[in-house]
């Protein structure tokens, strides 16, 4: 009998550890991701890469014979245009669909909204790119006269389709939680539904809709594939939304097959991840601490 | 009596103008929503029209032959399931684990606060610097090599917040009244988990590791350079085909290959890919939600 119970004793706390590891496990592998990206980068980053140049020159030619050169510049600008773009589509519709949803539609009706968005944001980024360069590809040649159609447009479109499912989901939640006190308050003083939301919902949850744009943001900024297949490969910064880019994220996907490993170019990949680490971390990090300012509201 | 209901309430211009906006903001944001869903079954739909001409059974059971120019999609189905089992066996225990500790140990204090920052940052990364990361700790560091292994634990931890924050949200809904009975009769913690807790909670965790399966098998940047291959010829119905240390096909990057890198491919073909590839993710789904429905209606409390 005081055997049994000792051996108990023993699994119990061994089990308990191992929940405590599991636990910590997200912390060890933020932290792997950074340290091992960081590994394969460093030896360049730190002995070679002049970084200003890095971050303000256009001129992206790593397997040039007699001048190689890494400005990161111009990918950069094609992150941001398909990602501003993207944004432009997403973050009005996506709000709207959130109110809507929200506050105007039947039970039953949010119900299967719900479903259906849940269900679009399960949609591959490989099949999102496969749209951009087959369809949408077709569509803006026809309907712009284009002469390709795999342009900041169709990425940015594409993007756009991709982020509304999130935007929507935590859109709906933030305005969700808002007490339904204020609800009845503003409907007792007399006001309509949209006099309601405009006036009531949308400064209360407004923290939470930021938070909602600023995930969508990070989702756009490091999508790879949808990117990869619908942007075109001009490392160019776009002067209009029918040019041809690329994005930070498509470069490595498309580079670092043929770079060798160890060499500066292949290090400079892993630079770029860094960079894109650091961006979404950023990004990730202030959507946290807004909601967290609602909490504490 | 008439008389006096229309006393006391008359129509003034100014009502009339807040009702008319009220119509008009709901029929906006109905067609805003509706903008968005209806694109993309269309979308879908479209898919499904271009691939008929491929899908069969055939399809589905045989390998790509001349160049990936025709035949179908085996060796790559096959691949992309290894990837997710294995992902899946890896990452599960894990993430469950991690859950029960963030909802059933965790204090509310800084270090959990930073742990679900980790969570929300981890499903943050892009799938590109996951694969960066799988490269250089599993390929190269670990030595694993590009082989299946390394491919499935990269995805797994990329996929692992899914089933945590579904866990959680799975434990958490379990009462606390619930927990609070077992202590009292002298059950241990582990005790309540174990036999209250994670039974109680089960559909929920069920539910976030069918979601986990379709994220999986949709990735393809985190497999690119950690084990997927474009081409592998395997022997076809031998579902042991595949060694865990050998480079496999995946449908989503055999998806990518036939429609960007190899010329002169058949319209049907990539379509056909693309039409299996998001049945499978579309379907998993769904029985996750019909799971979570069905679940959701007959709980007890």
């Amino acid at each position: 009998m005081g055997n049994r119970k000792q051996l108990e004793i023993i699994t119990e706390s061994a089990i308990e550890w191992l929940i405590r590891i599991c636990g910590i496990s997200a912390i060890l592998f933020v932290f792997g991701i950074f340290f091992f990206v960081f590994r394969e980068g460093a030896e360049f980053l730190f002995g070679g890469l002049d970084l200003w140049q890095f971050l303000t020159s256009p001129e992206w030619y790593p397997t040039s014979v007699s001048q190689k050169r890494y400005g990161v510049l111009a990918l950069m600008a094609g992150t941001a245009s398909v990602t501003l773009l993207s944004m432009a589509i997403a973050v009005p519709f996506g709000l709207g669909a959130a109110i809507y949803v929200s506050e105007f539609c039947g039970p039953k009706a949010k119900e299967t909204f719900k479903i259906v968005i849940e269900l679009l944001a399960a949609i591959p980024s490989v099949v999102w790119g496969f749209i951009g360069l087959t369809l949408m590809n077709e569509l803006i040649i026809t309907l712009f006269d284009a002469p390709i159609g795999l342009t900041v447009l169709n990425g940015g479109i594409i993007l756009a389709l991709m982020s509304v499912p999130i935007i929507v989901s935590i859109g709906e939640d933030a305005l969700k939680a808002v007490p339904d006190s204020y609800r009845e308050a503003a409907e007792a003083l007399g006001s309509t539904r949209w006099q309601m939301i405009y006036r009531v919902l949308l400064p209360a949850a407004k923290n939470g809709l930021l938070a909602a744009v600023l995930l969508g943001v990070a989702r756009a900024v490091g999508e790879t594939m949808a990117v990869l297949m619908a942007t075109g490969h001009a490392v160019k910064i776009p002067g209009s939304v029918l040019d041809s880019v690329r994005t930070l994220t498509a470069t490595i996907a498309a580079e670092l097959g043929e770079a060798p490993v160890a060499s500066d170019h292949y290090q400079v990949l892993f630079i770029i991840g860094i960079l894109l680490f650091t961006i979404t971390f950023a990004v990730n990090l202030i959507a946290d601490l807004v909601v967290k300012g609602i909490k504490e509201q | 009596m008439s008389n006096t209901t229309q006393a006391m309430y008359t129509e003034t211009p100014f009502v009339r103008t807040k009702r008319r906006y009220q119509g008009l903001a709901k029929y906006i944001f109905m067609s805003m929503t509706l903008l968005m869903i209806l694109p993309l079954i269309l979308i879908v739909g479209y898919l499904f029209v271009k691939a008929a001409p491929v899908l069969s059974l055939d399809f589905i059971f045989t390998n790509p032959i001349r160049g990936m120019r025709d035949g179908g999609i085996w060796a790559a189905l096959l691949g992309t399931i290894y990837l997710v089992v294995i992902s899946l066996v890896t990452s599960a225990p894990i993430g469950v684990l991690a859950a029960v500790y963030l909802n059933e140990y965790a204090k509310d204090n800084w270090f959990t606060r930073i742990i679900n920052l980790a969570v929300v940052n981890l499903a943050g990364v892009p799938s590109i610097v996951h694969a960066l990361f799988g490269l250089g700790a599993f390929v190269l560091f670990a030595g694993m090599g590009r082989s299946i292994i390394a491919a499935s634990l990269t995805l797994g931890i990329m996929t692992l917040p899914v089933i945590i924050a579904s866990t959680k949200e799975a434990l958490g809904a379990v009462p606390i009244a619930f927990r609070e009975a077992c202590w009292n009769v002298g059950a241990t913690r582990w005790q309540t988990i174990r036999s209250i807790v994670l039974p109680n909670s089960i559909s929920g965790i069920l539910t976030g590791i069918i979601l986990q399966v379709s994220r999986a098998a949709g990735e393809t940047a985190p497999i690119m350079f950690t084990g997927a291959v474009f081409f592998k010829a395997i022997p076809e119905g031998d579902l042991l085909a595949y060694g865990i240390f050998d480079q496999c096909m995946a449908l989503s990057m055999h998806l990518f290959t036939i429609s960007t890198q190899v010329p002169n491919v058949p319209t049907a073909l990539p379509y056909g890919t693309a039409v299996v590839l998001l049945g499978t993710v579309l379907l998993v789904n769904a029985v996750a939600i019909v799971l979570r429905v069905y679940l959701r209606s007959r709980k007890k409390w």
